[in-house]
């Protein structure tokens, strides 16, 4: 049987990214001008790869690298080490994967092309807009950089998608400014911005954090039609485990530029591996007023990670650490159990 | 606060942001605001803050802070009234902070430029404190804006409005962009403050199980309009408005069987042209001809009241909306 483009389970083992040792290290400014006083290890030899049309969860506390990981993907960041390699189908729409290609090795309309097929949907909304075009030209801008149709498509394609985001009536909002929108509606026009292009993956930081609930969940079925039909790949990026559930077919955590735990969504989230894992499972709030949770067993305080010592990176905060946990260096990321991957001693 | 109203004049024509909106609130509170993106939440806290873009027309409407009516209020005087008294941690905070300075020296600012504290040790101390009380290790506030992750700068501009002892915080959406473990530590800690000094925290939101957990009482709003208030417990328990069923039925959660999710059918309104009768009704299930030529009367049970015709508690009776 030939595999359909809508048949997940078969698309997600054609690899379109691989991630080996994605190293950023970013200098920490001393008192003294230009010398760094030492390095914000962001991102610490993270390796994941995401299959085509796969949605891949990248969750983790606020501060661990997560922002890194997504702006290193599109190229918005040179990383430190490590490499990415993307796998692009033909442009003939064959089903065949091309070679994979070293990204840090773009150039010319190969890179351009990169740009059409990677996009990125900031963490923040109102940054990422230029205030002075309307959301039109926005929205239209990559169709114009890409030299997508002519100028009267380029108003349907514009008038359709805000349809699809939720942006009705679009002729309302095709020539409003970004500061005429709230704030989840100027959320919607990134979303649609990274999707009218019909990329192969989408790198989503926190794309729904300031809707409401109907219009994420509107949101999100749109995100997930896009996977099926059109084969796109996420790569998302959330706090938001519940989010994370109904998006994602597997969750990598991150804590402090370290893939601690990644696994299958519902078994992560029914047998939590990771002592940081359980924790961060804890502290989700509960819908109910009448429920009492605990505080979750590990405090809020993170230190920023500057030049952190080589022993495994939660063993400040972790309730389960031993002695081996502290004279070892951090644990490797290991298959613990078939497709179930963590970084700790104890598990 | 009473009958306040708010419009916006666009191409498109005027939008009716706010329309009549009124609720009081307690010394020492906690009330959620919750509704669908651009039903008017942000544009609420804007106008408690007099801080409003210069398209937006006020159209009607008071709010007396102890007594004082403070829209009347002249500029300089309404400047001893903001942060001081009422300040606001912007939606999309992350933005606010300027990219030049470091971010200690921001929040330092503030607090000098109120003349909070004596001296500039006690300030300084102060905002470490503040870091501290955001889950940031005070030697981030030598950092730049840039260099920080969206939450570390979220978490910024949270303890920049906490620096000048506010009676009030409008925090407008302040955690989404947090993970829960520090949600979970602001939430305490704000509710903590709250407690000790009396403050007063109105929370906008549009994460149900946040104002499960720390509000008292909470707004639901549509289209501008302000439809249910209540205790938070009733309000979950038994709501009276179609509005406030459908917004909480569609939630994704953690545990449990993962359900499909049920997304409210329609479009939220186009306030430059809202609908006859009771907004909500080209959405509503139980809508019928009155709702679509009637504005609905405000009917309450306890405390709890919605502006509806159709109560989902039909022993519900009509209350006065003074
Ligand atoms: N340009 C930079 N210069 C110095 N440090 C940086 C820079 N960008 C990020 N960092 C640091 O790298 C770490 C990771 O940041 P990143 O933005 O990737 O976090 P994140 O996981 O996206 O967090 P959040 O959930 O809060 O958005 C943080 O400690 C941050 O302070
Ligand atoms: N400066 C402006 N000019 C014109 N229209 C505006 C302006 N600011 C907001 N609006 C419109 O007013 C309505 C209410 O906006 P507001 O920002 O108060 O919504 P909100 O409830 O905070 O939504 P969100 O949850 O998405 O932040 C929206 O329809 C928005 O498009
Ligand atoms: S007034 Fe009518 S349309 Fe409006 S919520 Fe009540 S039942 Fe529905
Ligand atoms: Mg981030
Ligand atoms: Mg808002």
């Amino acid at each position: 049987m030939m595999p359909r483009p809508g048949d997940a389970a078969v698309t997600h083992d054609l690899p379109l990214v691989e991630v080996d040792g994605l190293v950023k290290h970013f200098p920490v400014a001393g008192n003294v001008f230009r010398k760094p006083s030492g390095f914000v290890h962001a991102v610490d030899g993270v390796s994941f790869r995401i299959g085509r049309g796969e949605s891949l969860g990248l969750v983790g506390e606020s501060g661990c690298g997560k922002t890194t990981v997504g702006k290193l993907l599109v190229k918005l960041l040179e990383p430190t080490a490590g490499s990415i390699s993307f796998c692009f189908a033909d442009a003939s729409g064959d089903e065949a994967p091309s070679e994979p290609v070293d990204a840090a090795t773009l150039t010319g309309g190969r890179l351009r092309d990169f740009r059409r097929q990677v996009q990125l949907i900031f963490q923040d909304p109102y940054g990422s807009m230029n205030p002075r075009r309307t959301i039109y030209d926005t929205i239209a801008e990559p169709l114009a950089v890409q030299r997508i149709g002519n100028a009267l498509d380029r108003v349907d394609r514009v008038a359709e998608i805000l349809t699809l985001v939720g942006l009705t009536p679009a002729s309302s909002f095709l020539f409003r400014y970004p500061h005429e929108l709230s704030g989840g509606q100027r959320q919607r026009v990134a979303i649609a911005r990274a999707l009218v292009l019909e990329p192969s993956l989408v790198v989503a930081d926190e794309p729904t954090s300031m809707l409401d609930v109907s219009s994420r969940t509107g949101i999100m079925s749109l995100m997930e039609q896009l996977a099926r039909g059109l084969d796109v790949a996420y790569l998302y990026i959330t706090h938001d485990l519940a989010v994370a559930r109904y998006m994602c077919d597997r969750i990598a955590v991150m804590y402090m530029g370290k893939i601690v735990e990644l696994a299958e969504t519902e078994e992560l989230l029914r047998h939590p591996l990771h002592p940081y894992t359980r924790a961060l499972l804890s502290a989700v709030p509960v819908p109910d007023p009448e429920h009492r949770r605990d505080p979750p067993a590990i405090s809020g305080e993170v230190a920023a990670p500057v030049d952190p010592p080589p022993r495994c990176r939660f063993y400040e905060r972790c309730p389960q650490a031993t002695s081996t946990c502290e004279s070892s260096p951090h644990p490797p990321l290991e298959e613990k159990a078939p497709g179930r991957f963590a970084a700790c001693y104890e598990v | 606060m009473t009958g306040l109203g708010l419009r916006y004049s666009t191409r498109q024509g005027e939008v009716r942001a706010l329309r009549d909106v009124s609720f009081d609130l307690a010394r020492g509170e906690a009330l959620g605001l919750v509704g669908e993106s651009g039903c008017g939440k942000t544009s609420l806290a804007k106008s408690l803050m007099r801080l409003l873009p210069d398209n937006a027309r006020p159209a009607g409407g008071e709010v007396l802070l102890d007594g004082e009516g403070l829209l009347s209020l002249p500029e300089e005087e309404m400047r001893r009234v903001r942060w001081r008294r009422i300040s606001l941690v912007f939606q999309a905070a992350m933005n606010s902070l300027d990219p030049v300075y470091r971010v200690g020296q921001q929040v330092l600012e503030a607090i000098e430029a109120h003349g909070v504290e004596e001296t500039v040790a006690s300030a300084r101390a102060r905002v470490a404190r503040l870091f501290r009380l955001v889950g940031l290790d005070p030697r981030v506030m030598e950092r730049y804006p840039h260099e920080l992750s969206g939450g570390m700068r979220q978490r910024v501009v949270i303890a920049m409005a906490l620096s000048c002892d506010p009676d009030i915080v409008i925090a407008d959406e302040p955690t989404t962009a947090l993970d829960v473990i520090v949600q979970d530590r602001i939430l305490r800690e704000l509710k903590a403050i709250q407690g000790q000094l009396g403050i007063s925290i109105i929370y906008i939101t549009h994460d149900m199980a946040v104002v499960a957990e720390v509000t008292d009482r909470v707004g639901v709003m549509y289209a501008g309009r302000l439809v249910e208030l209540g205790e938070t417990a009733a309000v979950f328990r038994s709501p009276l408005h179609p509005y406030t069923e459908a917004l909480m039925s569609s939630f994704p959660s953690v545990s449990g069987e993962k359900r499909r999710l049920a997304s409210l059918s329609g479009e939220p309104p186009d306030l430059a042209d809202p609908p006859s009768g009771c907004a909500f009704h080209p959405r509503c299930a139980y809508a019928t001809a009155l709702c679509r030529e009637q504005s609905p009367p405000r009917v309450g049970r306890g405390g709890q009241w919605a502006e509806c015709w159709h109560p989902l508690d039909p022993a519900a009776v009509p209350v006065d909306p003074a």
